[in-house]
């Protein structure tokens, strides 16, 4: 075997876990999507997609290929490089974003002392590939969409960036691996310390990522779908994985922040160990549902399909249990649950809530969101220096 | 191909490029939230509306025309496919126009059948409107809520007549049908449930901070604007005019049950959303009152195989769940009309939209669409 220089070999694992995002993201996006379409089926009172594999479990497959064999329509009068590159900038930045996010600490992330600045940065720009695609598509609904969205992007990722201070004055680094270990020292998720910093994330991080309440961009009652009504095919649906890689992003950022992580609840009370064997109760559940579940399915292909589901998970599931598995996937499982328990919440909000007109959405955003959080920055400094503060006014 | 380029309007003179144009925008008729095939078109300036104006037509049909080249009898069922939401409502009116020009009553059961399925059809008819207002605003899920209790409604109807949409569910001189056996269990049941449905919509949207900044003080129409619009139904109501024809003018079985109008004082989206969830709450009280009084008896009284009715005209009204839907028949003695028009609440309310959006962000004109609760079918004709 020959050797690997010494000058790539640092780049080698994460390149190959870059392809592994690059291939397997679109999936977990796709499943994402069919999650959304379960939830809101069970909220609505129906069943959502069944036809396609158990319980509709291949349908993002099927979805992915309906749009990839779409016709590709790019209108007569649009600027056409400016509408062919911007889905493409907004799907890059996503992936590179969700590259940067540390899922576990087993995982070869690039460890950077700008971590969070980083991840900010490139999901505003992705802001650019919504504005560039409305603008380009010369056509009215997408350039009010795309003139909502730029308005609505840049007045919440103040609010929200001023947020997510609070949480970085506690870790006292910016690199995402360091705010972690952060709270694995203090023994404690910044939720608790910064709760107003945590509930105005959560508020513009749902603006930032335009979903319901604060769907303007793409509200479809009003101005049909906003910023991408005039693309199709695979363009419509690079817009649409990059929508839901920033769901994923937003959700990551809050758990790295906010929720610890990786690190399961307790990471430093040794007597909770048993919680990593978690991943394992958790498949092994799953693939008993799916095999107890069997005899309501009324015809055989339905049957096998469970049994083949059934074991697969079976199978995952004392896979994990062997401890070299074990001590890799329970990092990646607690990040993993707590992103979608974020994803899960997203889902519930929009399906429950109306929508907030424009011009209310801007009165929150600037009049109550922004002040409260530079609010909350200066109270946590002076909370945190409060000792020098006593001293200096004499107590 | 050969391209065109984009068409901009010349700027003044002596305009710096801050001067900006209006913008003409296009709402529909291919929009998801216009109800149907309206087309409006909004002048804005950035997202706030300078004026509207409503392109409508786009499904006309010609229904008072083909109403003059049909008996009188065979023009019924066109009626169901006006306001094809609330087809018992029309009708109960185009069968108690043409009894009034022929001069006779229906017996008192049959009236009192038709006063339980038009209260049933304005729950049904409310009960959409609901669910796409809502969803309008960004609301998606009350929509299944609501088409779940319709279709116990559309279950009733169809047990009653065979039909779920466009019933055809009266005849002229009374009904062809006698009710069906479990048709009062039924409807008893229905009204049960619908009692505390209607309390998870309220508790859905009522006090939802974001429904009430959406409604509140958005399209506001005052009691004189309405009344010189001549808008009707609800939307009058809820201005603060006291006016509903089943009291005006009692009809069907209306003078002999007990309810209350509600109305509004503002006359703004909420208003109206508050109005019509009350009256789908009277709607159960008239029904279950109706139930109660049901009279024994037939249901059809004599009318002629032929109908022949004479010379004259005759202009009849009905509280339709959208307003006053008015029929005027015109007889010239022979078998068929000579002229039938059709005063549609839903046309005439539509015209106090620009009066009513005006001003407001485009956000409001679905916001004011869906309050104003149009059906296209109706509109055009």
């Amino acid at each position: 075997m020959p050797t690997i220089p010494a000058a790539i070999e640092p780049f080698i694992w994460p390149f190959v876990y870059g392809a592994v995002i690059l291939l397997v993201f679109p999936l977990l996006a796709g499943y994402i999507v069919l999650l959304e379409r379960k939830v809101m089926a069970d909220i609505q009172v129906r069943l959502g997609p069944m036809r396609v594999g158990p319980h509709g479990l291949l349908q993002p497959l099927a979805d992915a290929l309906k749009l990839l064999i779409k016709e590709d329509i790019i209108p007569t009068l649009s600027d056409k490089w400016i509408f062919w590159i911007s889905p493409i900038i907004s799907v890059v930045t996503a992936l590179v974003a969700v590259f940067l996010i540390p899922m576990s600490d087993k995982l070869p992330v690039p460890d950077t002392n700008i971590g969070l600045l980083l991840v900010l940065s490139l999901t505003s720009v992705g802001i650019l590939g919504i504005i560039l695609g409305g603008w380009s598509s010369n056509s009215n609904y997408p350039l009010l969409g795309a003139l909502r969205s730029t308005a609505q992007l840049v007045s919440y990722e103040i609010a929200l960036s001023f947020a997510l201070i609070g949480g970085l004055m506690l870790a006292g680094t910016l690199s995402l691996q360091g705010i972690v270990m952060a709270q694995k020292e203090q023994a404690i998720w910044f939720v608790f310390f910064q709760p107003v910093a945590f509930v105005i994330y959560f508020i513009a991080a749902l603006a930032e990522t335009n979903r319901a309440p604060f769907d303007m961009p793409e509200a479809e009652s009003e101005i049909v779908a906003g910023y991408h009504t005039e693309f199709s095919g695979f363009r419509f649906a690079l817009y649409f994985l990059a929508e839901y890689a920033n769901i994923v992003i937003v959700c990551s950022i809050m758990t790295i922040l906010f929720l610890g992580g990786w690190l399961r609840p307790f990471p430093n009370v040794a007597a909770l160990e048993f919680l990593n064997f978690a991943p394992a109760l958790v498949l092994l559940g799953l693939g008993g549902a799916c095999l107890i579940g069997l005899d309501r399915k009324p015809s055989k292909p339905q049957k096998l399909g469970m049994i083949g589901l059934g074991g697969a998970f079976i199978l995952a599931g004392l896979a994990c249990l062997l401890p070299p598995v074990m001590e890799a996937v329970h990092g990646l499982f607690w990040f993993m649950l707590k992103v979608f328990m974020g994803v899960y919440t997203f889902i519930w909000i929009r399906f429950t809530l109306p929508r907030y007109r424009y011009d209310q959405l801007m009165n929150i955003g600037w009049r109550w969101l922004i002040p409260l959080a530079i609010a909350n920055v200066i109270v946590t400094g002076i909370v945190m220096q409060r000792e020098q503060i006593f001293a200096a006014l004499g107590f | 191909m050969a391209t065109t380029p984009p068409v901009i309007p010349p700027l003044a003179p002596n305009a710096t490029f801050l001067d900006t144009n209006e913008l003409i925008i296009n709402m529909g008729p291919q929009h998801p939230s216009t109800h149907g095939v309206l087309r409006v078109i909004l002048k804005l300036d950035g997202e706030r509306i300078l004026g509207t104006e409503c392109v409508i037509g786009y499904l006309h049909r010609g229904v008072e025309k083909i109403a003059e080249n049909r008996t009188y009898t065979q023009f019924a069922p066109y009626v169901d496919r006006m306001d094809y939401v609330a087809a018992v409502s029309n009708g109960l009116g185009y069968c108690e126009t043409i009894e009034k020009l022929l001069n006779v009553e229906a017996p008192p059961r049959a009236r009192f059948v038709r006063t339980i399925l038009t209260e049933l059809n304005r729950i049904s008819s409310h009960l959409l409107w609901l669910g796409t207002h809502a969803i309008d605003l960004g609301a998606i899920t009350p929509l299944f809520y609501c088409f779940r209790e319709r279709e116990e409604i559309l279950k009733i109807f169809e047990n009653y007549c065979g039909a779920r949409l466009t019933t055809h569910a009266f005849r002229i001189g009374g009904l062809q049908y006698e009710t069906y056996d479990g048709f009062d269990q039924q409807v008893r049941a229905f009204c049960n449930q619908f009692m505390e449905k209607i309390a998870e919509y309220e508790t859905l949207l009522t006090g939802n901070r974001i429904w009430l900044e959406r409604t509140k003080g958005v399209g506001i129409l005052t009691a004189a604007e309405a009344i010189d619009f001549s808008v009707t139904g609800p939307l009058l109501r809820a201005s603060g005019v006291k006016f509903d024809l089943r009291k005006a003018q009692p009809y069907a079985a209306y003078s002999e049950v007990d309810f209350d109008i509600p109305v509004g004082e503002n006359g703004d989206t909420f208003d109206r959303y508050v109005v019509r969830m009350e009256e789908m709450r009277q709607s159960i009280r008239i029904a279950r009152q109706c139930l109660d009084k049901l009279p024994e008896g037939p249901v059809m009284a004599k009318v002629p195989k032929i109908m022949k009715p004479p010379v004259g005209e005759v202009y009849h009204a009905i509280e339709a769940p959208k307003g006053e839907l008015g029929y005027h028949v015109v007889s010239d003695g022979s078998t068929q009309p000579y002229r039938i028009r059709v005063r549609p609440p839903s046309l005439i309310n539509l015209q106090a939209l620009d009066r009513m959006v005006r001003g407001l962000l485009v956000a409001d004109v679905v916001a004011v669409i869906g309050t104003i609760d149009i059906v296209l079918g109706e509109v055009d004709r």
